[in-house]
């Protein structure tokens, strides 16, 4: 794409288009909708939100409400997941140098999924206690998969981490299949939270994420130089004075406490901590201080986008946005990978 | 620059004994080589001299030893070069080459201009600096090691540790490399610690021989003092008749069976 330079840092040309992209995803996110406004009458609401401008939009308090209410949360909370997902994969494949690691690698997904039907079961699926459930089933399998991996693999353990997690994620699952067996009148509600929604959303769910979503960013985006040195192996990285144990600790806590709090609020979305972070990677290379900050806005523009989708596809149905991040991200980063062999590629 | 210096030094793993009471001292601009059979403890006690394995016994630099120092401080001091080192294939030569930087950064700190120069500089002395640009991927093997010596050099450490810098490299390659590192022990009075497995390249380019078998100490001295061919059948198994090159140095070629 460019001419080879030996150091590749974060160009503000990338963050621009970067940027640029997740603006016009957002936007789209609010211009269009079930509902048929106007999208001049919904700029004109939102541009007379800003400081010193005054606009009337013409309308109704009830379509107003539609655009703050609504759309404006479920598009911020996209992009939050989104963000969330892409950062804690990225930093997943660096810290176990494993290009298949996504963010449920150690079990994230499984103990959010026997959380989650267990609030299901006992409270129904509008109780406010499932994103809980889900969120401390989450953190109780990787802390369990911390356990383990690191009691039988001693100070450097990247490989038996994985094992460990392999083996808590199948406990896990087979714990939430019984209970969903014992209760198959709830199969139809589990089942959409497996596959993933952002369709009963407000500011409340926004608020539920933010706190961890912030966190988790600003850790792992802070941890992007160390993630190179990790690139090169855990006893290589030990002899320039980095603990590799310590780094790894560090990052699976804030990319698991990032991705147990989006899991709360959207279930299950796959494929974007997977796909954001490798066609970041094969269009600007493979340093993690330029694939973390760019997988963070990538991965928000992509879910915004695959929730619109998910929101008008089939309107006025929902499709689950777990299907179409797979449907729309498996083609993509097909074309991505092809025009990558080409030669643009790192 | 001071040498370094270890005393007593012991690995086990799992209970199984690797090394043990290992007493090694190189002064600064000494080259020891590490020689004896494939299991004798060469790359155990380079681990140990590293820091990157528990370790009985002590290991010092500069008269302050590494239990006192952080992980990080002891890499200013230390660099290792690992015997298959693990070159990232989409990074660069210059930003594999910065991450040599690492021990003079803050946990957290990014690298400045003085940390760029310094790789690139470390680069260029190890005549790889037309390599800058080019991914590690599409380097030959000889480059690769280069490269793998530029990110030790860009440690500024005083000792330099080498683990079959010379495996998998031809014979001009394998020479290329003893001689820049033969250049920086002179230069900058690194003291240079390198398991060798090529005992005519170990006899010619290092000043003490280390003769390591079954995790202690066989001999040490001079080539000519540690590499007898009773000696060598002894502890390697090895048939070998030792001779002399144009210039007197000596040269280990191996024997068929009569």
């Amino acid at each position: 794409m460019t001419a080879p330079r030996p150091l590749r840092r974060l160009s503000p040309l990338a963050v621009g288009v970067a940027l640029v992209l997740l603006l016009g995803a957002l936007l789209a996110g609010l211009l269009v909708g079930a509902v048929g406004l106007s999208p001049g009458a919904v700029l004109a609401e939102v541009a007379d939100r800003l400081p010193f401008v005054s606009v009337d939009s013409g309308l109704s308090e009830q379509e107003a409400a539609i655009v703050w209410d609504l759309r404006l949360p479920r598009v911020v909370l996209a992009a939050l997941v989104g963000a969330t997902l892409a950062a804690a994969g990225a930093s997943y494949q660096g810290v176990f140098r494993n290009p298949l690691a996504d963010p449920y690698l150690l079990g994230v997904a499984a103990g959010a999924g026997l959380g989650a039907t267990i609030g299901i079961v006992t409270l129904g699926s509008a109780s406010a206690v499932v994103p809980a459930a889900a969120f401390a089933g989450a953190l109780a399998a990787v802390a369990l998969t911390y356990a383990l991996g690191g009691a039988t693999g001693g100070g450097r353990a990247g490989t038996t981490l994985v094992l460990a997690g392999v083996a808590v994620a199948a406990f896990f699952t087979a714990a939430q299949t019984f209970v969903q067996q014992r209760h198959a009148d709830t199969v139809r509600e589990v089942y959409s939270w497996i596959l993933g929604r952002l369709s009963t959303v407000g500011w409340s769910e926004v608020a539920l994420l933010a706190p961890y979503a912030g966190v988790s960013l600003m850790v792992l985006l802070l941890h992007r130089r160390l993630l190179d040195v990790m690139a090169v192996g855990e006893e290589e990285a030990e002899t320039l004075g980095v603990s590799a144990s310590r780094v790894r600790l560090v990052v699976v806590a804030a990319a698991t406490l990032g991705t147990a709090a989006a899991v709360a609020v959207s279930g299950l979305v796959g494929f974007v901590g997977i796909v954001v972070p490798h066609a970041v990677r094969l269009m600007v290379g493979s340093s993690y201080r330029v694939i973390v900050p760019l997988s963070v806005l990538g991965g928000a523009a992509f879910l915004v986008l695959a929730d619109l989708g998910a929101r008008t596809l089939a309107a006025p149905s929902e499709v689950p946005l777990g299907v179409i991040t797979a449907f729309v991200g498996a083609p993509f980063f097909a074309v991505v990978l092809r025009s990558a062999r080409r030669g643009w590629g790192p | 620059m001071s040498g370094i210096i270890a005393r007593g030094v012991g690995v086990r793993y799992d209970g199984r004994v690797a090394l043990e009471g290992v007493d090694l001292e190189v002064p600064a601009g000494e080259w020891a080589a590490l020689v004896g059979p494939n299991g004798a403890g060469k790359s155990s006690l380079l681990r140990a001299l590293a820091g990157t394995v528990p370790s009985s016994g002590t290991v010092a630099v500069g008269g302050r030893s590494r239990h006192e120092m952080s992980r990080r401080r002891w890499a200013r001091l230390v660099a290792a070069v690992a015997q298959h080192p693990v070159l990232p294939a989409g990074l660069t030569a210059a930003e594999y080459v910065l991450l040599g930087r690492t021990p003079h950064l803050g946990y957290l700190a990014a690298e400045s201009r003085r940390d760029v120069v310094a790789a690139l500089a470390a680069l260029e002395r190890l005549d790889a600096g037309a390599l800058a640009s080019r991914p590690l991927g599409s380097l030959s093997g000889g480059e690769r090691q280069r490269v793998v010596l530029a990110r030790a050099l860009a440690q500024d450490p005083e000792v330099l540790l080498l683990d079959e810098p010379t495996a998998s490299l031809d014979i001009g390659h394998q020479q290329q490399v003893l001689d820049l590192v033969e250049g920086l022990r002179r230069e900058r009075g690194i003291a240079v610690v390198a398991a060798l497995h090529d005992l005519t390249l170990a006899a010619q380019y290092a000043g003490r021989l280390v003769l390591l078998d079954r995790g202690r100490v066989a001999a040490e001295g001079p080539a000519t003092a540690v590499l007898t061919p009773e000696g060598l059948a002894h502890f390697s198994g090895a048939r070998v008749a030792l001779l002399r090159g144009p210039d007197g140095e000596l040269v280990v070629a191996p024997r068929r069976p009569a």
